[in-house]
């Protein structure tokens, strides 16, 4: 026999200060995650990945979490279940909330996962959660200059072709660090694909 | 270790993200169908937070908001229960994180415009870990009722939001817990998008076992968690 499971509630808009306590300025706790997941010994490409959110009417989401999780530099997560250890005790997981920037982006600092396996490109997964959405939404970040190994991924290639470039961040030429922009478009033509997984 | 992938998430038991009398879904919810999403590493692993990033006082709200010497104003409750999976299984070392409004019904945060009492003993932000039994403990103040602007005369029920992540990226939950009897239940469009199956999920358990005599009334709350598939996964 199997429970139920426990249905998701929204997030609501207040959440800044029990989630991400520091980087929103509430120093009451202190952040278990950040928006930085570079620790100073953390080994790869350092790069900077930021966005939007837009949602149906094309307004900018202000209140929304964002989650990124994902592997260090040689394809391996920091996880029980994963085969190996990461290289320099790279947490993998951070969080941004999109209130903090004067703009309303979200910004992470990281640095590029490498490849897990041959069928698998380099990607960042994510998880939003905001006010107005009832259960959190899972979608992909993948590399505009990741072609090759885009063209071969398994998770990628069941997505209908119109709809894959929803889910590849674009390199920003000639800025230091290396910046990539990965817009999240909730509704409308554009709509990111967001996944049942 | 088997790597499992994970039982699918409970369709029938959560809310569509379309429920147009909570307005802000109309604007905010995705309008194509998901992607199917087979799952591989990135989904059955998930981060680990040790026990070392929690404080004494992280689950004690009545007590980690101090700053002139008293207590905060409000009823005192204790809410406790355990995580478990699909099947039973209780899922130790995860990571439970809190945040409610105070005993008038305001929040700490700058965006909360509703002109009740801020209570500067008690901010309302906690957190804790799950025993090896898949047990926790909160300590804290009963939130009240709040206005919001959805409808006219709308107020949420008093509730407490819930982060949790399990054991791994597919497991993650975030919700709230109302308390039992509670007549704005119904009239809450945030509460009544769940299947009427599933409500009686989101709902605290008073219990007299769980209170502390002479302190605190308990509550019970349970979460559930997607489990492991039975099949483990091939590589
Ligand atoms: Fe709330």
């Amino acid at each position: 026999m199997s429970l139920k499971q426990t249905p998701s509630q929204t997030i609501g808009p207040f959440f800044s200060y029990g989630l991400t306590p520091e980087q929103s300025n509430y120093p009451n706790l202190s952040s278990l995650s950040t928006n930085s997941l570079l620790t100073g010994s953390t080994i790869g490409e350092e790069i900077r990945l930021e966005g939007r959110i837009f949602d149906g009417a094309g307004d900018i989401v202000s209140d929304a979490m964002i989650e990124i999780w994902q592997t260090d530099a040689e394809g391996r997560y920091p996880d029980q279940q994963s085969s190996g250890k990461t290289n320099s005790n790279f947490s993998g997981f951070g969080r941004c909330d999109t209130g903090v920037d004067s703009q309303n982006k979200y910004i992470f600092e990281t640095i590029k996962p490498g490849q897990i396996d041959t069928e698998t490109a380099p990607h960042i997964n994510v998880t939003i959660f905001m006010r107005g959405l009832l259960l959190h939404v899972f979608t992909r970040i993948y590399f505009s200059d990741e072609g090759r190994s885009n063209s071969a991924d398994a998770v990628l290639s069941t997505v209908p072709f119109d709809r894959q470039k929803t889910l590849i961040a674009k390199k920003v030429a000639g800025v230091t660090p290396v910046t990539y922009v990965f817009d999240v478009f909730l509704q409308g033509e554009n709509e990111t694909v967001f996944f049942d997984i | 270790m088997l790597k499992s992938q994970f039982t699918a998430r409970d369709w029938g038991s959560n809310p569509k993200y379309l429920s147009p009398s909570y307005k802000s879904t109309i604007l905010r919810s995705p309008t194509k169908p998901l992607i199917p999403l087979k799952q591989t590493l990135s989904e059955i692993t998930g981060p680990v937070f040790g026990h070392h990033s929690i404080k004494p006082l992280d689950n004690d709200l009545t007590q980690n908001g101090i700053t002139d010497g008293r207590e905060p104003l409000g009823e005192r409750i204790i809410v406790s229960g355990k995580v478990i999976d699909e099947k039973g299984r209780p899922q130790r070392s995860t990571l439970i994180e809190i945040w409610q409004c105070n005993s008038a019904g305001r929040y700490i945060h700058s965006n909360d415009q509703h002109n009740a009492p801020l209570d500067p003993n008690f901010f309302g932000g906690g957190r804790c870990m799950t025993d090896e039994n898949g047990y926790y403990k909160f300590y804290t103040i009963k939130p009240a009722a709040y206005p919001w602007g959805n409808h006219p005369n709308a107020w949420r029920p008093a509730h407490i939001h819930f982060s949790l992540f399990g054991p791994a990226y597919a497991t993650r939950l975030i919700t709230q817990s109302y308390f039992p009897g509670d007549p704005l239940l119904e009239l809450d469009p945030i509460f009544m998008a769940t299947p009427k199956s599933s409500r009686n999920l989101l709902i605290k358990q008073f219990s007299i076992g769980a209170s502390e005599e002479g302190f605190a009334l308990g509550y019970n709350f349970d979460f559930i968690l997607r489990g492991p598939n039975a099949t483990p996964m091939e590589n």
